[in-house]
Parts: structure tokens; sequence; C-alpha cells
């Protein structure tokens, strides 16, 4: 694999394929997908009735499935699929199936290196993960929130440890949920066990749980918080000294946990989808501090300028200095940064990218129906009919743009002065 | 207001009310009715009960009165004297077989469907009051035990039918493998991120009535609409919880429809033949989430058929022969304003329509919904003896010729075609699916 810095930055544009001549060729060509350096272009094909492969740069894999789905480049570049044969399933990666075959596959997932692929599996209605091929030595009556390691080397899902018939509500009240760990469960197990998260060194899994049908709380390597709240949200580690941090809900109104001590200092109607900054000196979080108005707040400050809609993806600078957010208010999408909103207004907009320094932004956005991207409130004048999310140079003054247009896909580099001319 | 004797007296055994109560201590009650009617409810029910003058205008405008021969026992101030006003009354100081009543009257005796809010004058909203009594008996652990085990389904799988997360992507793949022998190149998209439209549904779907799916997949891609479905939890739009005043599972399983949607980053919810679901998605669950509007906008089915309608997405080759009646859902017409985009799509696919009297937001209630119908098999007669007067006014609108009863929305059409085996109307009861699935013309 070709690190970042290895890649194609001359720029320029490079048509990589002509996906209407795949059209010719097959009965027809799914979605199209394309590798993380844009080298690749991906899509699965129907060949005839029961029929499937993968056409990767015009090249189709060597063998033929009876159904082919989910198909998605790897970080690494590889391109990865869900693929069946005789009414089994395995993953299939640049073509090449697992050993292991189940009766069903789902859920993908990837390490950040590409390195490490994970997926849930089902096999006479037995329920685990799969790592690599490998798969958990213990299996389940049902498995969900299936998750992976920050470095893709371990596995978790919520599990079910006990049978229960349907209408035995007294049963499942008594608890019958817990959460296993490479296939190990802990020895607790709850009413619920929803989405988890493991720490960085892989030593610690923590789970949103609710011990009743009315205390909810986090539990951290099966022991519970002793502090109980009316409902909580999905917990995550900080990366430096593995706190554990949660939003909760006590008396109507949403506050910011660390180990079960609440951190910040006021509340607000809604709180989720808390983040640490990669240096680990701030905290963030996706919060509503009005009914209705959403916003995102640092070190537990909110924004002063809130939307209507929706805000989502908020993400930090590499350095943590900057928080920026996709938002939409009255069915119009921006980009808000550091509490400022861009200028202009889209009918789209996907989840912002900052440079590796932070000083620069940039996110794909559309408008009538074609696809272009901005950075920095600068919209590029070129638009396509579609788009994938712009990737920058490892010293940030140029960006990778991949493109298709009349079916061309086209893999640009474009200095990023010549978009904020 | 007089206050009869029930007519009947009822021995209806349900083990989540009786097993339920065994755990209750006085204590616990006067706490929980506490920080329900302090603590959440506040001022709006406060208001409600100030200003209810007892004049009974609304005990006309509920059909469980209306089919108990005017037992104001069964009149919406009548359920309400029963459960919230003693509470208040006895400032929370009520026993445990006062909290199984209570359960049983405002999770299988109203329907919430709002009806009655229409006919007072102070628009009081005694729906509102009854799911604030289920919240006191969630709090409590007092609900019926069908309704408690999907409130569970929710909570463990995000959907209503413990449908399994593998076990749904299975049906989309078998819907879609079905409707190729039909469309041979016909795909149902799962996770396109980016497409225009998430279309979503209720549990029993895959679980049931897999035809719906299929037939959904055909409409989309005769209309040649950009869609998708989401391969994750997240693509139930049900909710019993709301129904069973489990706000916080409501809220994580709204929140994970949203979300999903979020991330496949559609511009639009479309969601199939649902009333409740509309109600989960567009007013209760939305708003516990601090969401005044739903984050991305929601098309129920009605809405989005008048769309490819009126947009000549789909041509109609031949309209439906049968002589129809149409039944109103409460969330749908009264609660989402549909009536007359309704009437539009029937009347475009359907020869002849006859109207039910009465129609549009003043339609009775099917007497299924609220989750009554998903309170189980205890409560089919509490349903078929509490919703006379709906067979009585589909019999009326039989005699004027209708054969074929239209109800759009999943719990209508299974309580309707309970009334209508019960009664022996002889109607045959249909999705607007169902038909326009039929008449629209497809690749040959
Ligand atoms: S069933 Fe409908 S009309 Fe009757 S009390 Fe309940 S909300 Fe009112
Ligand atoms: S709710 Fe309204 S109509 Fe019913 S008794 Fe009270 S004031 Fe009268």
């Amino acid at each position: 694999m070709l690190t970042r810095i290895e890649w194609d930055w001359e720029p320029g544009s490079r048509e990589i394929a002509d996906i209407s001549k795949w059209q010719t060729q097959f009965n027809w060509v799914e979605e199209p997908c394309v590798s993380p350096n844009g080298e690749q272009v991906a899509a699965i094909v129907n060949l005839a009735e029961g029929e499937f492969n993968v056409c990767v740069n015009g090249k189709t894999w060597e063998t033929v499935f009876d159904k082919i789905w989910h198909l998605r480049f790897a970080p690494d570049g590889r391109p990865v699929a869900f693929v069946s044969d005789t009414g089994e399933w395995t993953v299939a990666v640049d073509g090449r199936t697992w050993t292991h075959k189940f009766g069903y596959v789902w859920d993908m997932m990837f390490s950040p290196d590409g390195q490490n692929i994970a997926v849930a599996v089902q096999q006479d209605m037995a329920y685990g993960m799969a790592l690599n091929d490998v798969i958990w030595k213990k299996t389940y009556s049902n498995l969900t929130n299936p998750t992976l390691s920050p470095d893709g080397s371990s596995t978790a899902a919520t599990v079910q440890v006990a049978d229960f018939g349907e209408g035995e509500i007294y049963k499942f009240q008594k608890g019958v949920f817990s959460v296993a760990l490479d296939g190990q469960t802990w020895d607790t197990a709850f009413v619920n066990v929803w989405k988890s998260a493991i720490s960085a060194d892989g030593q610690k899994l923590a789970a949103e749980v609710r011990l009743n049908l009315y205390d909810y709380t986090i539990a951290v390597n099966g022991t519970p918080w002793s502090q109980t709240f009316d409902c909580v949200w999905e917990p995550i580690f900080h990366p430096q000294n593995n706190a554990v941090i949660a939003p909760v809900r006590s008396g109507g109104k949403w506050l910011l946990a660390q180990d079960g001590q609440i951190v910040w200092d006021r509340n607000f109607v809604q709180l989720w989808h808390p983040m640490v900054s990669p240096d680990g000196n701030t905290l963030a979080a996706i919060v509503a501090p009005k009914y209705g108005r959403w916003t995102v707040a640092v070190n537990g400050r909110p924004w002063s300028v809130t939307f209507k809609d929706q805000l989502s993806e908020a993400v930090f600078s590499p350095d943590g200095k900057r928080v920026a957010a996709s938002a939409k208010s009255d069915g119009r999408w921006t980009i808000v940064a550091d509490g400022v909103v861009w200028k202009n207004r889209f009918d789209r907009v996907w989840p912002p990218i900052f440079s590796p320094s932070g000083e620069t932004l940039a996110a794909k956005i559309e408008r009538n129906g074609r696809y272009s991207i901005a950075v920095n409130d600068h919209i590029w004048d070129q638009v396509f009919d579609a788009v994938w999310d712009p990737v920058f140079s490892p010293e940030g003054d140029k960006i990778l743009l991949r493109t298709l247009n009349n079916d061309r896909y086209v893999r640009h580099v474009v200095p990023v002065e010549e978009i904020l001319h | 207001m007089a206050e009869a004797a029930r007519k009947e007296e009822k021995k209806i055994i349900d083990e989540g009310l009786d097993v339920g109560v065994q755990n209750l201590t006085e204590e616990r009650i006067e706490k929980v009715i506490t920080r329900v009617l302090k603590g959440e409810s506040g001022a709006r029910l406060k208001a409600y009960i100030e200003t209810c003058v007892h004049c009974g205008l609304c005990s006309e405008a509920c059909h469980y009165y209306l089919s108990h021969d005017k037992d104001p026992q069964y009149s919406p101030v009548g359920k309400v004297k029963q459960t919230l006003w003693k509470m208040l009354k006895a400032k929370g100081k009520v026993s445990a077989e006062f909290i199984k009543d209570a359960s049983e009257i405002a999770s299988t005796q109203c329907n919430v469907c709002k009806r009655c809010a229409m006919y007072c004058p102070f628009g009081i909203d005694i729906a509102y009051m009854m799911l604030t009594v289920r919240r006191i008996c969630h709090l409590l652990g007092v609900t019926p035990l069908y309704i408690q085990d999907t409130a569970h389904s929710h909570a463990v799988t995000m959907n209503q039918m413990w449908v399994k997360d593998d076990e749904w992507i299975d049906t989309l793949q078998w819907q879609e493998e079905e409707a190729q022998a039909e469309i041979p190149t016909l795909r149902i998209p799962l996770e396109k991120e980016g497409a225009d439209i998430m279309y979503s549904v209720i549990g029993p779907e895959p679980k049931f009535q897999a035809q719906l799916l299929y037939q959904a997949a055909v409409i989309m891609d005769v209309a040649g609409v950009d869609w998708t479905m989401p391969a994750t939890p997240g693509w139930d739009n049900s909710d019993m919880a709301m129904y069973t005043g489990d706000n916080e599972i409501m809220g994580r399983v709204k929140r994970a429809h949203f979300e999903t949607a979020a991330r496949l980053r559609v511009n639009r919810i479309v969601m199939g033949e649902c009333g409740h679901a509309f109600r989960s998605v567009y007013d209760m669950g939305n708003r516990w989430l601090g969401w005044r509007m739903p984050p991305i906008p929601i098309v129920h089915a009605i809405d989005f058929y008048y769309e490819l309608i009126k947009n000549k997405k789909i041509t109609i080759t031949e309209k439906f022969k049968e002589p129809v009646t149409l039944h109103d859902p409460c969330n749908v017409i009264r609660g989402g304003g549909l009536a007359e985009k309704a009437r539009f799509v029937i009347n475009a696919i359907c020869e002849q329509l006859i109207e039910m009297h009465p129609n549009r937001e003043h339609n009775y209630c099917c007497c299924a919904g609220g989750g009554v119908i998903n309170c189980g098999p205890p409560y089919k007669m509490t349903r078929m003896d509490g919703n006379r007067i709906k067979a009585e006014q589909l019999f009326a609108a039989k005699s004027r010729g209708a054969k074929i009863l239209i109800a759009p929305c999943h719990n209508c059409h299974s309580g309707l075609e309970d009334i209508n085996h019960h009664y022996g109307l002889g109607y045959e009861v249909k999705f607007i699916s169902d038909i326009l699935y039929d008449v629209i013309e497809k690749p040959s």
C-alpha cells in the first residue's frame, strides 16, 4: 500500500475509466465506489440472472458469484464485498474469498489503515463476529451493535446470553444481554446493552446499559458506574487517559459525564456525539441548548449560532484547535466552523474535512442536482454528476478529487489556490 | 353526568398487569405519580385539568362511548375521571389495584385518536392525558404484556418484531429477487449513500408482509425514484414504546431512524402506509429528542403516491373496478392533514369511491390504533365491543355499494380486518399500494 505522500499529487486530471462501456458489457452496473487514492473505480455488475461480479477499472474478478452486495474500498485500497456462492456467504477481498463461509455476513468495518476487516456473521442462527477470517470461538443467539477497536485488532458486540421466548417479559427484565469482547462476554448481564467502545490499548470495554426498565448507566469491563440516569447515550474513551465519557439524562435534561461524574457545568435539551480532540485537551459535543436549536458545545460552551433542522458530523482539526460541522436550517445546508457560519448555502453538504494544518476546510456539496466541492466557503467552478469526499495532500496545498461526469470517472489533483482564487 | 355501571364485568387476564402490580408499594406509586405530574407533564396537563368544565361534549366523539350505548365510563372525560383525576385528587396516594385498572383503561380503552379534542370547546387533548397515565403505569411496571414485549423488541433490535439484523437484509434481498422475476433489472438499492429518498417501513413488513416490500420496490422502480433502504437497524419507523409511555426507548428508536437517514445523506424519508409511525417520527419521537420538526423531511406513503401520480411519474393503465370505501387513519388524516390527497390518489386509481360517513378528519377510529391492538388477544373483544359504531358505519357504506375497504395504515388495516370478520361485513381490506401496484403501467 502506498502512503498518502506517495500518491500521485501532480496537478491535473486523469480519466481512470469510462463506465458507460461497462454498461454495454453487463446487464446492469451498480453504484460505483472509488479507492481512497482515486486510482480505482469499482462496481458490482450483473452478468445474467443470479450471476454477479465486481468490475474494477474495467476488469472483473476471476470468480462469478450468485450474489454480491456492499462493495467498498478498504482504506488501504483493496476492494471488499460480501459474496454468496451456492447459498453460503463470505467476504471477498480483491476477488479472493475468506476460507470461512457463513449463513449470512454483514456490517463490514475497517481499521484506519485498512489492514483489519471485521464483520458480523451468522451460521445456523448462531451469531458472532469474524476478524480477518478468524471467527469468535463462542457464538450467541443474537448479536447487535458490532464495533471495532481503534486499531482494528479487537471486535465487540452486544450479545444475547440466555434464552427467552416471545412474551416472556419478566425473564427479559431479569437481564439476558451482555457484551462480548473478541467473543468473551462479561460475567454480568443487563436488561439492555447498546453501543460499546473499546479503549485504544484494547484493555477496556465500555457500553451503555439499562439495569431495569428505568435506570440507565455506563458499564466498564462489566461494572456499572455507581450513578444511574434516566437515559444515556453511547460512551467514548479519552484517547490518552482511558477515561470514559458519555452523555447522561437527568431531570429531563442532558449532561456530560466522565467516569460517572458530571463534567460540564450546564445541561442541554439534547447532547450527543461527544468527541475528544486528538491532543486530548478539548471536549466537544453536538447539543441542543434550546428546544429545536442545534449547535456544537466546546468544553461545555455552546456556540452562539444555532441551527433549526440538524447538525451532524462535527470534526476536530488534526491539531485539535478547530471544530467544524455540517448544519441545516429551513432545509438549506451549510458549514459552520468555530461558531462562524459560511455564507454559502447548499441543497446538501457532506461532512467537512480539515487540511492537515487545520487552516483549510473542504466539503462535498450539492446544488440543483449537481455536485462539486467548496473550500473555505469558496465554491469550485466545476460541477459533476457525482463527487466523492475531497482528500487533502499531506502538505494541505492540493486536493484530490474523484468525480464522475457522463459515466467517465476522473481523478483530479487541484491546487487549493485554484479553488480559492 | 350520571355514572352508569359498566355493562359487562370484564375478566381479562393479563400477566403484564397482574404480575406488574405485585411489585408495587404505595410509596413507589406516590413517588412516580408525583414525578410525572409535577416534573414531566407540567403546565400542559395543569391547563387541561383546570380548563375542563366536565360538560361531556367530547363524549359523542368517542367510538367506545357510542359503541357502549353511551356508557359515561367510556366517555373521554369519564376515562380521565377514573384515572388521572383520582390520582391528582389523592395526590398520588392510590392503590396498586387502582393502577392496574388505570393501566387497562388508558392502554386498551382509548386509542389516543384525538377525535374528542375536536369536539371539546377548549380543544382539550384527552389522548395526551391517557398517554400520561400510560407513562405513569410504565414507570410502575404495569403495562399489558403483549405491548410490553413489543417495547422490549424495540429496545433490543430497534424494530417492532424481533427482526434480527441479518434477517432484515436477507428479506430485502429475497424480495428483490422475487421482484426480478417480474422486472429483471429491478433493484432494492441497499445503503446507497446520497440517494434522494430513504424508504422506511414497519417491523411486520419483513416479518409477515414481505409482499408490501415487493410492491414498494416495483412502484419505486417504475417511477424511476432514486431511493435506498438501510442495511442496518434504523429501518423501522414504528414505535410501540411511544404508546407504552417508555419515552426513553421511543427516543432511542427515533434517534436510530433519523441518524440512519442522516448517515445515508438522503433528502427525504418516505414511509409506508403506517399511521402511528407517522405520529412517532413527525410529532412525538422527534420532539422528545429536541427536534421541533423531523430533521429530515418525512413523506407519508399517501403523500408520496399523490406526488408520483400528480407529477406523472407513474401511469395508471386501467383503474380498479370494484367500488371502494376509504377509512381515514387518525394519525395521518386528523394528525397529518392528508384527507384530500388520499382522495386524489384513490380517485386516480379506482373507478368509484363511496365515502363512508362521517369521513375525513371526522372519521371514526379503527379501535386498533394507539397501541390497543398491540395489547394482544386478551383485548380483542374490547376492540370489537368498543367499535360497534365503526361496524355500523362500514355496513352503511357497504349497503351503498362499497366492496373494498381501503385502510392506508397498518394498525387500521389489522383492526378493520377484525371488525370485518367479527361483524360479518364481507369487505376485502386493502392497502392503497395493493391497488396501486396492480393498476400502474409496468415494463412488459
Ligand atoms: S379513543 Fe379517541 S375519542 Fe375516545 S377518548 Fe381516546 S382519544 Fe378521545
Ligand atoms: S374535555 Fe372538553 S368537552 Fe370534554 S368534558 Fe372537558 S371541557 Fe367538556
